[in-house]
């Protein structure tokens, strides 16, 4: 059978909505283009648990504790399970780490802007993962098989997450005025990164093409950032705070709502590692990875001795 | 490159929902060995009550049939259509069957 063949049942699979599984031929830039996507992806989970994490040892009571410690699990779970459908395509996961802790693998810009106070956690529950269950809901019928899979089980899990960062909101906008002020400040720190979260432009958008072509995305950008605005206004409405944006109206004729594209300099500057705590977040994945290393070692060592044991046995 | 020593061999993971239902395949886990595969594929797999009962398998114990078969190796199930009951005629008045 000759390449152009192979090719051709790669073509009829994606015209049919048929997903492309491991052992499936499909071409070299598909697979560079999924290795790309899929590995970022899981770091951007294992990274987002570091702003969250902050708080832990601070949630203001038992039960908030509780809560976002199951959500910082969940996503190192979310990670967990990216990172096999990475692997699934031929790329080892020290690879993929190597990747992250020298800065040579991207993760999604949101995780690197601080978390200040208790209300960032609502907002970034509310915005976050709210921007994130958008995208992941399109990846869901995403053509290639393990990473389909990988989202519906993420998608399963994340409506916990943006529920109760909305249920924390909630809390400080009908609380004290120094609770308000906070829910407003997260909102206004909060809003521009949550936009820059679906990509830019698709005017400028390098990697859409293709990810649109071969069904790996099924939406645009700006098509899913319009949802996501139109979505969210009605739920900032219902805790009396500001979006912070004041060309935000509504649009009749398009039905949505028009508003104020992000500072795409910013974006591209934080993407660049210039971000407020890109440093710091690499810094904190490399030391983990380091101090951990022991534990890997025991692990290997005990587990051959345990296979000499029963080979001598 | 693409095995690692650094994070253990690869298992895959099958979870059984309910006793009596079949174990369906849900993914996989790196562990250094199988009391440790069990234990990741419990906290990755399992957090929200997905199962009652859990398998690990080396990954490369797997054996699997290519894609490249799916034509040749299946057909033999194509023209026997007589292993359908709704191949064969039944009389009313019978009853169920």
């Amino acid at each position: 059978m000759s390449t152009i063949d192979f090719e051709a049942i790669f073509e009829a699979k994606l015209a049919n909505n048929e997903f492309i599984e491991p052992k499936d031929w499909m071409p070299e830039n598909y697979r560079k283009h999924l290795i790309r996507q899929v590995s970022q992806h899981a770091h951007s989970e294992i990274v987002g648990m570091l702003p969250e994490g902050n708080w832990i040892s601070r949630a203001p009571s038992l039960r908030a504790k509780l809560v976002l410690l199951a959500k910082v699990q969940d996503e190192g779970g979310h990670g967990l399970y990216l990172y096999t459908a990475a692997e699934s395509l031929g790329v080892s996961r020290d690879e993929m780490l190597e990747a992250l802790h020298t800065g040579k693998a991207k993760y999604s810009s949101i995780f690197n802007y601080p978390t200040l106070t208790w209300a960032d956690i609502g907002a970034i529950g509310w915005l976050v993962d709210g921007a994130a269950i958008m995208n992941q809901v399109m990846l869901q019928r995403s053509s290639y098989g393990p990473y389909s899979r990988a989202m519906v089980r993420i998608c399963k899990e994340e409506s916990f997450h943006q529920r109760q960062g909305y249920e924390i909101m909630t809390r400080m906008a009908f609380g004290t005025p120094d609770q308000k002020e906070m829910a407003q400040d997260a909102l206004n720190r909060w809003w521009y990164p949550s936009l820059m979260m679906f990509g830019p432009p698709d005017a400028e958008s390098p990697n859409s093409e293709n990810a649109l072509k071969w069904r790996i995305k099924r939406e645009s950008n700006d098509h899913l950032r319009q949802r996501f605005v139109d979505q969210t206004v009605v739920q900032a409405e219902y805790l009396n705070i500001s979006i912070p944006d004041k060309n935000l109206k509504w649009n009749e004729s398009k039905k949505g709502y028009d508003f104020s594209p992000p500072n795409w300099e910013e974006f591209k500057n934080v993407v660049k590692g210039n971000g407020i705590c890109n440093k710091e977040r690499l810094e904190a994945r490399n030391k983990a990875h380091n101090e951990g290393a022991w534990v890997r070692e025991a692990a290997a060592a005990y587990a051959k001795k345990q296979n000499q044991l029963s080979t001598a046995a | 490159m693409s095995m690692s020593d650094n994070q253990g061999p690869l298992w895959e993971v099958f979870v059984q929902k309910k006793s009596g239902q079949p174990y369906v395949h849900c993914g996989n886990v790196h562990a250094f060995d199988k009391e440790m595969a069990l234990q990741n594929a419990r906290d990755v797999y399992t957090r929200r009550n997905e199962g009652m009962s859990l398998w690990v398998v080396p990954s490369e114990a797997i054996v699997a049939s290519s894609p490249e078969d799916i034509g040749s190796f299946f057909e033999p199930a194509n023209d026997k259509i007589f292993r359908h009951p709704t191949f064969y005629q039944i009389p009313d008045g019978v009853g169920h069957m």
